[in-house]
């Protein structure tokens, strides 16, 4: 899970939906694994797969001239609804290291950090010059860079930077999470229990 | 410069912050489900950990638990082993369980308020995004994933960016018919689904003060559903008198005591808040959703709106009238109703019951209907039968179900068949939420009431 991020080029699968929420994602009747893997064999399901089981020919992860992709592109709000992490298991499950979005919802956004999932966000300009650029060569490519926080439209050459706090930027390019962190600061919490008190 | 009620409760818990970073938030109260918290057991585990603070985290089963014979053990094995996997955890790192059949068991953000275990002034955390349910108390309440659980129970501390803050007002007198949950449906609608993200909201004015605990309760519920990360209410006597007395509440001088403490907590009266938006509660009438999320919503005498112009927007909003099987230009009124559901953390408590009770009385159930009425916890439940509801209820045809999340979110078996229409009092009326193909309107329990009695979208006034 623990996969540092430093620089990536891929491919992208454009998703172009506004509002995908996580029950779209990860459908909550997948939710009864009390495991943490497995979950990328549902990602999207109920408009991935036709109710016959079927995979739909029509939905975009489908369509075998964006296998292997990297990168997903989605309309805005990104990730709404359910706190349930199972959406970020499931999208890092498939294969998918970063998520590019005009804008995220916030407990998901937090949930794809956490396991290490890029989630990249773009002004509205630059997602709706992407989803041409993909529409016009599905093998657009897309370079993340962390280090420098650009992100890259290989077809068009315009870039973007992006936000991310340094702490979760150390966090990503370093591998470590926040519970490494909090138990490194456990003293901390203690003085600040006998304080209040 | 005065403090928000959110600045208040926020600030008295961080325990540092981080340059460039989150804030280490201290967490007076965390609960636990079934569904997002065997992931987080198992990495203390891995890790080699013990639950840091083991009486400051209740559980709680809900969301996959059938809500006919709990008794009996839960036919399907993959749900019963996770029931059964929360109640081994929480054996195993001595953690408080009301499981399934016991007293106090319930939906936790129902079971929590009705024992006194959320507190005004608390900051509180769940692995569901309903958890801003505990705001009405003046707490500092949001949903979180499973990550951060593993967090709390590490650390009893989670790392989180300060949200910015927002306040609701709703002024004036609410018009008879209308609910907490058309408050909320309308403020949902008004903000679109997205347009509080990034906020702590502060629900205020004087329709919000007019509500009582589990008529806020509704309201602050329904805050993610804008994208809020929570929303929250400044404690006032109807809290106070709530809370008088609930088993997990300090009890006699210490109440009072905590009572003097918790009067602090309102915003004060020069306070500056990131954003601010005002409406006038004569403006609500009863709320149906048309769409596909929570923001695509109307007054039930009005149409389902236009497509709005912009590329993007026009295809979602004709994807998802596509999907409802609605037209633009059309009201719902009048549309053939399949199933009801009454129940969830949102519209799940005695109140919602009490509204519900007070349309069908008299009356009897359409025979087309199929109506799930399912209370939020046993105690729901016990107080229906106190109160003589339950009686008023199977005169007019239905029959009450055992508690649980239930058809809010169709884990257990209660699902809504493809293509069906439910009118439902839950949260989200997502693409396949009530079950795959299942089409779902949100609305508030006298609409879903009027729904079950007449098999058609109907205004409860009429």
């Amino acid at each position: 899970m623990k996969e540092k991020f430093t620089v990536l080029t891929s491919t992208c699968v454009p998703l172009n939906v506004e509002n995908v929420d996580t029950d779209q994602i990860i459908p909550a009747r997948f939710l009864k694994s009390t495991s943490r893997e497995g979950f990328g064999d549902h990602l999207f399901n109920d408009w991935r797969f036709l109710p016959s089981g079927e995979p739909n020919p029509d939905f975009i992860l489908n369509s075998p001239v964006f296998k292997g992709a990297k990168v997903l592109v989605a309309g805005k709000n990104f990730g709404c609804g359910s706190s349930r992490e199972h959406a970020a298991w499931a999208i890092a499950d498939y294969g998918f290291r970063a998520v590019i979005s005009s804008f995220f919802a916030d407990i998901h956004r937090n949930n794809e950090l956490n396991n290490f999932v890029l989630p990249v966000t773009v002004s509205p300009d630059f997602l709706a010059e992407l989803f041409a650029s993909i529409e016009a060569d599905p093998t657009t490519e897309v370079t993340i860079d962390l280090a420098s926080q650009t992100v890259t439209n290989n077809a068009t050459g315009r870039a973007e930077t992006f936000a991310i706090n340094s702490y979760k930027k150390e966090c990503l390019s370093e591998g470590l999470d926040d519970i490494d962190y909090l138990i490194a600061h456990k003293s901390d919490i203690e003085a600040f229990e006998l304080a209040r008190n | 410069m005065g403090k928000t009620l959110f600045d208040k409760v926020w600030d008295a818990h961080v325990v540092s912050a981080i340059a460039d970073g989150p804030q280490q938030l201290y967490i007076d109260r965390h609960y636990c489900h079934e569904v997002t918290t065997p992931q987080a057991f198992e990495g203390l585990r891995r890790r080699g950990l013990k639950v840091f603070r083991p009486e400051r985290t209740v559980c709680s089963p809900d969301h996959n638990i059938p809500t006919e014979h709990q008794d009996q053990p839960i036919e399907d094995p993959v749900s019963r082993n996770q029931i059964e996997t929360l109640v081994a955890n929480a054996k195993e790192f001595g953690l408080t369980l009301y499981g399934l059949m016991n007293p106090l068991n319930g939906i936790i953000h129902v079971m929590g308020p009705e024992n006194g275990l959320t507190l005004p002034g608390a900051t509180l955390v769940c692995g569901d995004s309903h958890t801003s349910t505990h705001g009405a108390f003046g707490a500092v309440a949001f949903g979180i994933g499973t990550s951060e659980v593993e967090m709390v129970l590490a650390t009893q501390c989670i790392l989180q960016p300060k949200p910015k803050t927002m306040r609701i007002n709703v002024e004036g007198e609410l018009r008879p018919g209308v609910t907490a949950k058309d408050i909320a449906l309308y403020i949902i609608a008004k903000m679109t689904t997205g347009g509080a993200t990034g906020y702590f909201v502060e629900y205020a004015g004087s329709a919000i003060r007019a509500l009582n605990m589990e008529e806020r309760m509704t309201v602050c519920n329904l805050s993610i559903e804008m994208g809020a990360r929570g929303g929250m209410i400044a404690p006032d006597d109807t809290t106070f008198d709530y809370l008088r007395g609930r088993r997990f509440a300090p009890q006699g001088a210490e109440f009072d005591k905590a009572v003097e403490e918790w009067r602090k907590l309102a915003s004060d009266a020069d306070a500056e808040f990131d954003a601010e938006v005002t409406f006038d509660a004569a403006d609500i009438e009863p709320r149906v959703t048309f769409g596909t999320n929570p923001g695509m919503g109307i007054g039930i005498s009005e149409p389902v709106p236009d497509a709005p112009s912009d590329a993007a927007g026009r295809e979602s909003f004709v994807k998802a009238l596509a999907y409802m099987q609605f037209e633009s230009g059309k009201p719902l009124l009048g549309n053939k109703v399949d199933y009801v559901f009454l129940g969830s953390c949102t519209n799940g408590r005695i109140e919602d019951f009490r509204a519900f009770a007070s349309y069908v009385k008299g009356r009897k159930k359409h025979p087309d209907v199929t109506a799930w009425l399912v209370p939020g916890s046993w105690s729901v439940r016990r107080q229906i039968e106190e109160e003589g509801i339950d009686k008023i209820l199977t005169e007019a045809g239905f029959e009450l179900r055992q508690p649980g999340c239930s058809a809010c979110l169709a884990m257990n078996p209660d699902k809504v068949p493809a293509g069906k229409l439910a009118v439902s009092t839950s949260n989200r009326n997502f693409e396949g939420r009530q079950g795959p193909g299942a089409r779902t309107v949100l609305a508030g329990p006298l609409v879903a009431a009027a729904a079950a009695i007449n098999g058609v979208i109907t205004d409860p006034r009429a």
